[in-house]
């Protein structure tokens, strides 16, 4: 379990205290008082933050508010209801298809067996330890034989990982730069989802960086499709597979994948 | 010097350990004593044979049923019929185990004074094998495949309706096409061989049906105009109902009607009207009434010779999907049964009799008249006996997605439900008791078929995967991967020989043991 969920472990272990739910709707109940004393009372530059911040927040209502709306509409069966053909038992239904659509299109793709082994960044730009690593010195003796290392790029760590104690932590991953989800392409289809990181497969730099799961361009993934629904011939489920990060993670701040089928 | 032999390997080692390990176990010591036995009807209740007293050791089920066809004067072996025995403790529903009997003889729940009632219940006198193996995969449609369903008389006719407009009836035997039935403008959504065998009807996206000569393969007559929306389901009249020489049919469509046909001038007898949402399935009962459920709720009973509503059954909160009878698979064979073509009647009087006696047959467990599950969106399913009320037996919960396909066994003691909650679910049709979860697909269940003698299940679901289950355990007997993509129609053979399959790979299968 990650260490900073401590609340959620103590009131899944202890539950919550027996007026929690009348204490939320209260507090959201009255929430449009304190908005509205806000409003009328602030000024100046304060004021200004606050108009800002209450209008982005209403832009989100209205489009919820929308989306919603959209939702409730029935719209007029079509003619021919779509151009795969379905049994009589599934033609009423409206299936999202896109992630069988996913599927079936890598079944294809495997079938060619073409290309089974390229990827689609082939060639990925050096990255030196020096730009890899910033040396911290911080404290005495850390500071007199300068062992201790910062990763400058966004990393992939594990769900159960804990910190070292501070005396051997050699590498460390900045919180800020760790990434859990990753947003993979499908190539044919150009479809793209967000899906959860399981691990780090390659690092083309250095295999060390492989080990420490640093997240840079070239970098081949694991990510986890379950929810795409694949199966394979066999009828089992597929649950990981692999991706390549197309893009320079620490510039953009996200990291974008394509699926390698 | 003498040759030294190599230490014993990896597998010679477990398999030495593995039989070191039978041998520990003896047999359990069976108690000298017996027991006083009465067989009972599972179904109706009523004693069958006199009471006899049986000494503990002979108590095996193999034993019983030689016993029992000897106590009922089916002393030729060819006369002999297999039964199958539940549990005499507590509530019939389990099976009869020779352990359980030894236990409550030991701890005094019975004693030598006291009968103990056995119910029983005579199986299929034949056996069907759980299919193994895909004997043939044979393309030929260019779309996927919709539905498929084997010719009442025998395994070696399959025909399947597909996305790319044709029907085509297989020949299974050689594994070809035989005939490709080209007519049609849109996809072809049901096929349905009449019991006698003779005309096969499709019905269509492109709102019409069409009746072929199931032995030619040639068109009969014109498309059969008449639905202003595609047909979703057809149901032959039973033969033993049908006028001679007047065979009839009714389909229901998405129009929200049902209209009933005459296969021989090819006009609409009668047009049922009535339901307020799309017709789902059809299903001609063999006492003369038409059974139709509906995306609107309800279950609607028509009386076939006039054409009236004679009951609504409303219980279902949303869409009805599927119903089946219990003596589906009978008025779906007709005068057709397991010994073949020798077995068939020569003038058609006697077919109908034939017919007659072989629907009678099957509706004897339950008084005499057909029962009726129902499948919905709402999770459930309930299970009717029209004939005596219109209120439902028994609402049969535990799936948890909708209910898509549901199927009574052959002898119309099981009911099996496929749901897109990957599972299916076994039930006892006598009371609608849940059994068994047949759990193993990782994907929606499409649809499920039992075996002609009621003893496997096989299932097709959206995860390319068939699966033969035994249904006496609820345990899987085989794993059937071959299809490339969801498979949508799977159906067993009336003979037990064969199982054909379709789907969205656009190849058949057939599958064999």
């Amino acid at each position: 379990m990650p260490q900073n969920e401590y609340i959620e472990r103590f009131t899944k272990q202890h539950g919550r205290r027996l007026d929690h739910e009348e204490r939320t709707r209260k507090r959201a109940a009255r929430e449009a008082h304190g908005a509205s004393e806000k409003a009328q009372n602030l000024r100046g530059l304060r004021a200004k933050l606050y108009q800002q911040k209450r209008h982005k927040e209403k832009i989100q209502m209205k489009k919820q508010i929308r989306q919603q709306e959209e939702k409730n509409v029935k719209s007029s069966e079509p003619a021919e209801p779509s151009t795969m053909p379905l049994p009589s038992y599934l033609l009423d239904r409206s299936n999202t298809t896109n992630a069988k659509a996913l599927s079936s299109a890598i079944k294809n793709k495997r079938a060619e067996k073409a290309a089974k082994f390229s990827v689609p960044l082939p060639k990925v730009r050096g990255i030196s330890e020096e730009e890899m690593f910033k040396v911290v010195k911080t404290g005495k003796k850390t500071a007199k034989k300068s062992w201790k290392r910062m990763i400058t790029k966004p990393t992939f760590v594990g769900p159960d990982f804990t910190r070292r104690p501070v005396k051997y932590e050699r590498f460390i991953r900045p919180m800020g730069l760790r990434y859990k989800k990753a947003n993979v392409t499908h190539p044919e289809l150009g479809v793209t989802v967000q899906l959860p990181i399981i691990s780090v497969k390659k690092n083309p730099q250095n295999p060390m960086y492989t080990q420490l799961g640093v997240l840079t361009k070239g970098t081949i993934i694991e990510v986890n499709v379950s929810e795409l629904g694949l199966v394979t011939a066999g009828g089992k489920v597929v649950w990981g597979r692999w991706a390549q990060i197309t893009n320079n993670c620490e510039n953009d701040g996200c990291v974008n994948a394509v699926l390698l089928v | 010097m003498a040759t030294v032999l190599p230490p014993p390997s990896k597998r010679q080692k477990t398999a030495a350990a593995a039989r070191a390990r039978d041998q520990v176990e003896a047999p359990p010591e069976i108690p000298e004593g017996v027991q006083r036995i009465q067989f009972t009807d599972a179904d109706t209740g009523e004693a069958r044979g006199p009471v006899v007293t049986v000494s503990l050791a002979n108590l095996s089920p193999k034993n019983l049923s030689l016993l029992l066809n000897s106590l009922l004067g089916q002393t030729d072996p060819a006369d002999r019929l297999p039964y199958r025995f539940y549990n005499p403790l507590g509530d019939s529903t389990g099976e009869f185990s020779q352990e359980q009997v030894i236990k409550a003889y030991l701890d005094g729940t019975t004693t030598t004074e006291l009968q103990l009632n056995i119910p029983c219940r005579a199986e299929a006198v034949f056996k069907v094998k759980a299919v193994t193996r895909c004997s043939a995969a044979i393309n030929g449609h260019g779309e996927s495949i919709l539905t498929a369903s084997f010719s009442p008389a025998s395994s070696s006719r399959l025909a399947t309706g597909s996305g790319d407009k044709t029907a085509r009836i297989w020949d299974c035997d050689t594994g070809t096409p035989l005939h490709t039935l080209k007519g049609h403008t849109g996809w072809v959504l049901v096929v349905a061989w009449s019991p006698d065998n003779g005309i096969l009807a499709t019905g269509s996206m492109d709102n019409t049906i069409r009746l072929w000569d199931a032995e030619k393969g040639t068109p009969m007559g014109n498309p059969l105009k008449g639905h202003t929306k595609w047909i979703n389901s057809i149901s032959w009249e039973p033969y033993h109902l049908r006028e001679p020489g007047r065979p009839r049919f009714a389909s229901a469509s998405r129009d929200y009607t049902i209209r009933i046909w005459d296969a021989v001038s090819q006009h609409t007898d009668m047009a049922l009207t009535g339901h307020k949402a799309s017709v789902s399935c059809v299903k001609w009962g063999g006492a003369g009434w038409i059974y139709s459920a509906s995306h609107d709720r309800s279950i609607k009973i028509w009386d076939a010779a006039k054409g009236t509503l004679v009951h609504t059954l409303n219980a279902h909160a949303h869409w009805v999907n599927h119903l089946a009878l219990s003596t589906d698979s009978v008025l779906r064979t007709g005068f057709h049964d397991h010994k073949g073509k020798k077995a068939i009647p020569e003038t058609v009087a006697e077919k109908r009799q034939k017919a007659k006696e072989r629907y009678e047959a099957a509706t004897l467990g339950a008084g005499g008249i057909e029962r009726l599950v129902t499948a919905s969106d709402d999770c459930t399913m309930y299970l009717w006996e029209p004939a005596k009320s219109t209120k439902p037996l028994q609402r049969m919960v535990g799936h948890q997605k909708q209910v898509n396909h549901v199927t009574f066994s052959a002898d119309g003691a099981l009911i099996a439900s496929a749901g897109f909650d990957n599972h299916v679910k076994l039930w006892n049709a006598k009371d609608g008791k849940f059994l068994h979860t047949l759990r193993g697909h990782v994907a929606p269940v499409y649809q499920c078929c039992f075996s002609p003698d009621s003893r496997l299940l096989v299932s097709a679901s959206k995860d390319t995967t068939l699966k033969a289950w035994d249904v006496r355990t609820g345990k899987i007997a085989e794993n059937l991967p071959g299809h490339q993509d969801e498979v949508f129609a799977v159906d067993w053979a009336p003979d037990g020989e064969r199982v054909g399959s379709g789907g969205k790979d656009k190849a058949v299968r057939i599958w064999h043991h």
